[in-house]
């Protein structure tokens, strides 16, 4: 059991949501972040009084998968969040004691089973 | 207590009225005080419309994302100042001064002494040059305002200020003329009472041209479908219809550029016309979004009450209230099918300015060859009567190729000066400044700054931050700055 944690851009996330949710993995925690890194920072400028900000916004996805579902969620992360370019972000990856689900109480692997997510209203 | 001269004024009236005599030398005429009523009323309306790119502002903003929030501001205000020079340089003169059935050619920077010798198009009012100046500048910043409406979150802030002054100079002023400058439209009779097709559509047609040679926005078209791109604020965007609400009993009960005539039609009349045909449309638009997206779609809602305002523009003296109902029903009607049909064909209008101002004031700018009553032409001496009511389809034929003409020459125009604009300079910003938004790649500053970085003071805290040896206080980052 894995926890990922991906800092991505906002523009990838469409993409890598709609893809993992087809491979059966919809559940995933996003946070809007913000982080400094090797990308550049911008300067704002107002009634030409200038300063320069260092911290960029970012999307922080927090997915937890089975072992044997890591290497194709990190493998569709990878394809859609990459550019080339400085600002594409990082992924770490931690070990997860257990998982439960509140609803029904159900312990273990089968809380990340792969599944459909359901309709919309 | 103090003597305050100021307090005796009223009293020094109230002397002056007591003795009559006083005052009979200076006693203005009946004339004279119907010039100062229209002149009043024609600044009045002008204010009014004035107003409207305040409404437009809102508008715009609230239909746009939060980092394009400073742009659209400052292409509304920069917008609104090109008018206002350009339309005094040249074009009032080429829209209404002296010259041939296509353009006007003499009043340049109305430097005139007896305007009725030179600009005989405006002499049938009573009221002075500069107050109808006022009057027309302010329907052509409308034009331009809504040409930018399609635009928005991608045009580089150079390629506005290019088409304005292209724009409010030259071919806004031309098709004006052909109508209201005494060209040939007006010689055939017709009739656009306020502007639904010179000013509307023509505002709608600079916005097609400009949408088609920009493309679509980064991320509104995904996989052969439009993907919703909500603007940021439906309460704003909302508070911009009202405005333009307000600021249209100005557009239109303020071009008889009259306050004092009386009969049918007059200024208040059209007013009622007016705000009638707005209420119909809001109504259409709720009931035809209800019905296809089965939602109360707020932003269609506005949508509708500018699309029949749009329509009811042309005809507004031209028919009778019952019309005015219909006209703006079938406006408000035809607005969200048209604004799923338009992103069916992968046009990416915003705040849907295309079917609001364009397919509107077509339908306004017919409705007159179907709605116009015989007594109101013939008191407006303006066309002949309407299909409905025993005119025949004449005056239909005329609104037909007049709409033909002004589609076909602002339509050409518009792409020209945006492909010239798009093939020398450029057009549009890079796709990274795109993606960061206008405010801070064009402007250096966002409209909502407290949205995306950290200001100083921002945050409602007790104790003051903390400030590490060596940091000039003001550089807030809570992380060690390396560059």
């Amino acid at each position: 059991m894995k926890k990922i944690e991906a800092f991505i851009r906002h523009e990838a996330f469409e993409e890598i949501r709609d893809h993992l949710a087809n491979m059966g993995l919809p559940s995933m925690s996003v946070s809007e972040v913000k982080g400094s890194g090797r990308q550049k920072g911008f300067t704002e400028s107002y009634r030409g009084a200038k300063t320069t900000i260092f911290l960029r916004p970012k999307l922080k996805l927090e997915i937890v998968v089975d072992d044997n579902d890591v290497e194709r969620t990190l493998d569709t992360i990878l394809e859609y969040s990459h550019t080339g370019e400085p600002g594409d972000g990082k992924i770490f990856i931690f070990n997860v004691e257990d998982a439960i689900r509140v609803r029904t109480g159900e312990r273990g692997a089968v809380v990340l089973a792969p599944h459909t997510e359901e309709a919309p209203a | 207590m103090r003597l305050r001269p100021l307090r005796l004024l009223p009293l020094a009236a109230l002397l002056l009225l007591a003795v009559p005599a006083f005052a009979s030398a200076a006693t203005p005429s009946v004339t004279d005080l119907a010039t100062t009523s229209n002149t009043i009323w024609v600044v009045i309306t002008a204010v009014l419309v004035l107003f409207m790119q305040g409404g437009f502002a809102m508008l715009e903003i609230g239909l746009s994302r939060m980092k394009n929030a400073g742009a659209v501001a400052a292409k509304i205000i920069i917008n609104l100042s090109i008018a206002f020079l350009m339309f005094w340089a040249i074009g009032f003169s080429i829209g209404f001064g002296n010259g041939s059935d296509f353009a006007g050619a003499h009043g340049w920077f109305m430097d005139v002494h007896n305007f009725k010798d030179t600009f005989s198009s405006l002499a049938y009012s009573d009221t002075p040059l500069q107050a109808q100046y006022f009057f027309e500048v302010v329907f052509c910043a409308v034009s331009l305002a809504i040409v930018f409406g399609t635009m928005l979150d991608r045009t580089k802030f150079i390629g506005y200020v290019i088409f304005g002054v292209v724009f409010t100079g030259v071919i806004y002023p031309i098709v004006a003329h052909w109508t209201w400058g005494g060209g040939w439209l007006a010689k055939d009779g017709y009739q656009d009472f306020a502007g639904s097709s010179i000013v509307h559509l023509q505002g709608a047609l600079g916005a097609l041209a400009g949408t088609l040679i920009l493309g679509p926005r980064i991320g509104k078209f995904r996989d052969k479908k439009a993907v919703p791109i909500p603007g940021h604020s439906i309460p704003l965007a909302i508070l911009g219809v009202i405005i333009l609400w307000v600021g249209w009993m100005g557009f239109n009960p303020g071009s008889f550029l009259n306050a004092t005539a009386t009969g049918t039609p007059n200024f208040a009349d059209v007013a009622v016309n007016t705000n009638l045909a707005a209420a119909a449309g809001v109504i259409g638009a709720t009931l035809s979004a209800l019905w296809m997206f089965k939602t109360l779609d707020v932003s269609q809602m506005g949508n509708g009450a500018i699309a029949a305002l749009v329509a009811i523009t042309a005809p507004c003296a031209y028919v009778d209230p019952y019309a005015a109902v219909i006209i703006g029903l079938v406006a408000g009607l035809i607005v969200p099918p048209l604004v799923v049909a338009i992103d069916r064909i992968r046009i990416d209008d915003p705040i849907g300015a295309l079917p609001a101002h364009g397919v509107a004031g077509i339908w306004g700018t017919l409705a007159c060859g179907l709605f116009a009553t015989g007594d109101r032409v013939t008191s407006l001496a303006v066309g002949q009567k309407g299909l409905f009511y025993g005119g025949g389809g004449h005056q239909l034929w005329v609104q037909f190729y007049g709409i033909l003409a002004t589609v076909g020459f602002t339509l050409t125009c518009s792409l020209i000066v945006f492909a010239a604009i798009k093939y020398t300079i450029g057009l549009r910003v890079s796709e990274a400044e795109e993606l960061r938004g206008l405010d801070i790649s064009e402007h250096g500053m966002f409209g909502y700054p407290e949205r995306f970085i950290d200001v100083p003071g921002a945050n409602p805290e007790e104790t003051p931050a903390v400030t590490p040896q060596g940091t000039a206080p003001g550089t807030t980052s809570p992380l060690p700055v390396t560059s």
